[in-house]
């Protein structure tokens, strides 16, 4: 199993890619979600995986029995993920109001901050 | 105490963010609040800078868990000198944002989110730990997402979006390198992890790989050349008080974390990172001053220098010696306290006469002439006129240059001083030279209200000046501060020691 992970995260990080280069609101969406779902698989995988044992620690020893997961990598994981909700929510409501404002879902009609203004 | 010191830049901002957040109906409750804690902070920031100048780098652990497994909170000189730079900023964009932004944007909650800015600020300049700069980054990213986007106009939209989508970008490379390194080095405190690595490591290639995130993330966060395009697209967007904290700070704390882990972590490898670094610091200083030039509009153009600017900092950490370390630091004090006042002195004008655009505005020198001595001032600091501070940050970074005898990125960074003086030449001549183009005599005329509040902004683009001129005419002791700082930051020792207590 192990094996097919990085590959799984792989095809995750070519798919968010593809769909963030998209033009439609949606899909830029779906690839941001994407994009920092794949980051965490990542986190995870990176920091080691140990099956089966957690790092609590008995009542009648003075240390966790090895093999145990590193709790580290988790941790960090959790907070990421907390923090990707938030920001994630903040941008689909932000798309949202987007969408109302510009009546369009192309993100190629969204070009006028980068145009220098020529007054005649 | 000293330990209170460390959390204080925290501690301050954060009480005032829960306590303007409590008082969410009044917004004159607000204000005091506000007012309350940035004169605290920076009383707080002198304090933590005296001390740190004192008796070396402070430390302290967060619930007292022991070095390499807590969270801990480092003050050395470097830090402490962005924190109170930040907190001198924030002070003078708040007394702006008085007069100078829209009651609807400060009714819904610009000044607590301000505050939780500046924590964000404090907490990625002070914390010893990979993973809470990740956090930290993460609170005044999202802070900024709020500011561009509060008021919800077009273009504020426009510009939102394309900094979110970015900056998730950028966040999501910092945690994988985040992850690179904890992968391969077991640890995130930065202290023990500047100690594994000047050890014989058994993968130093993946070390120089999350170096290579590390550059993404901060390239993006801190617009180096080719990551800057979504700078100038999004930080003319929002209000001029936002835009001016944000295009102070913001790109320049990217920065500090950028030295601060190249300088401490991701030093194995320098015949691959030093030739880099020159050349992304040369086209960013390049490419940033000839987008200013084809610019006709004050914050478009004030927005393109930001970017040739972190080329000089980045020039500093390319060179790598103690006298071209200290010239980026003297270079980011005196870059964020000269662009927020830019920034500052075009909200002025465009409050007074309602518009960025150069075309449209003129005649200023005969109108507002004591403005137009201040914009001269930070003009001339930005271009590195003597004796104005930009001039001993560039005569820092030119003579480590021409040491080391890198002479090429050298005459690059004088060429694009040229260039920046023609920008700032350009804004000169459009709004305070030329006659007022001619316009309808309805909109020539102000009301009186208006005309007393305008000259209520005044007052924090007065005390900007008046910081921008001492560190340049008394240059002395900063420059010497940023020496020390440069020292710390290469005898990385001191660091280690100071937080692993060995």
């Amino acid at each position: 199993m192990e094996f097919l992970l990085p590959f799984l995260i792989g095809i995750l990080f070519s798919a968010s890619l593809y769909l963030i280069l998209h033009r439609h609101f949606f899909k830029l969406i779906l690839g941001l979600i994407l994009f920092s779902l794949a980051t965490n698989l990542f986190l995870f995988v990176i920091g080691r995986l140990t099956r089966g044992g957690s790092a609590i620690i008995g009542q009648d020893e003075n240390v966790a029995v090895e093999p145990f997961a590193d709790p580290v990598p988790q941790a960090l994981l959790l907070t990421a993920i907390v923090i990707g909700f938030g920001i994630q929510s903040f941008t689909i409501v932000l798309i949202k109001r987007v969408y109302q404002s510009f009546g369009t879902t192309d993100l190629d009609d969204m070009n006028t901050t980068d145009q220098i203004e020529e007054h005649h | 105490m000293n330990h209170l010191l460390i959390m204080l830049p925290i501690l301050i901002p954060l009480y005032g963010a829960i306590l303007s957040l409590f008082c969410w109906r009044s917004v004159r409750v607000q204000l005091y609040i506000g007012i309350l804690t940035q004169v605290c902070l920076l009383v707080a920031s002198f304090l933590l800078l005296f001390d740190v100048n004192e008796s070396g780098i402070r430390t302290t652990q967060i619930g007292s868990w022991p070095a390499p497994y807590g969270i801990t909170l480092v003050a050395d000189l470097f830090s402490a000198m962005i924190v109170i730079t930040s907190a001198i900023t924030g002070m003078a964009v708040y007394l702006f944002s008085i007069k100078g932004l829209d009651k609807a944007r400060q009714t819904f909650g610009y000044y607590p989110v301000l505050l939780v800015l500046q924590l964000g600020v404090s907490g990625a300049c002070l914390t010893g730990d990979l993973f809470n700069l990740f956090v930290w980054f993460e609170v005044l990213l999202m802070c900024c997402f709020v500011l561009i986007a509060l008021g919800g106009t077009k273009p504020q939209l426009e510009g939102a979006i394309k900094y979110v989508t970015i900056n998730i970008l950028a966040t999501s490379f910092l945690l994988a390198g985040i992850g690179i390194v904890y992968g391969t080095m077991g640890s995130l405190n930065m202290a023990e992890l500047a100690l594994l690595v000047r050890m014989p490591v058994a993968h130093p290639a993946l070390i120089n790989m999350a170096g290579m995130f590390f550059l993404i993330a901060f390239g993006i966060k801190a617009a180096i050349f080719p990551l800057f395009f979504w700078l100038p697209a999004a930080y003319h967007t929002p209000p001029i008080a936002i835009s001016a904290f944000i295009a102070g700070i913001i790109t320049k704390v990217g920065m500090y974390a950028f030295i601060r882990l190249f300088t401490l972590i991701f030093v194995t490898d320098q015949e691959l990172t030093i030739p880099l670094f020159t050349v992304l610091a040369g086209f960013t200083m390049v490419i940033g001053v000839l987008g200013a030039a084809s610019q006709n509009d004050f914050r478009k153009i004030l927005s393109f220098h930001i970017v040739s600017q972190i080329g000089y900092m980045l020039m500093g950490l390319a060179l790598f010696t103690p006298l071209a370390l200290a010239g980026s630091i003297y270079f980011i004090i005196h870059n964020i306290l000269v662009k927020t006042n830019l920034f500052l002195i075009s909200g002025v004008v465009a409050h007074r006469h309602g518009t960025f655009a150069l075309k449209k505005l003129g005649g200023l020198y005969l109108q507002q002439p004591i403005l137009s001595v201040l914009f001269f001032i930070s003009a001339f600091s930005l271009a590195g006129i003597p004796p104005f501070s930009g001039f001993w940050g560039k005569f820092m970074l030119a003579k480590a240059g021409f040491e080391i005898g890198s002479f090429t990125i050298v005459l690059v960074s004088l060429a694009v001083s040229l260039m920046t003086i023609f920008s700032m030449t350009k804004i000169w001549n459009e709004v305070f030279w030329k006659k007022k183009p001619e316009q309808e005599p309805l909109l020539d005329v102000v009301p009186q209200q208006k005309l007393r509040d305008n000259r209520q902004l005044y007052l924090p683009v007065g005390i900007m000046t008046v910081f921008i001129l001492l560190i340049g005419l008394y240059a002395e002791p900063v420059v010497a501060m940023a020496q020390l700082a440069a020292e710390q930051l290469l005898n990385s020792k001191l660091y280690i020691n100071a937080v692993l207590k060995r």
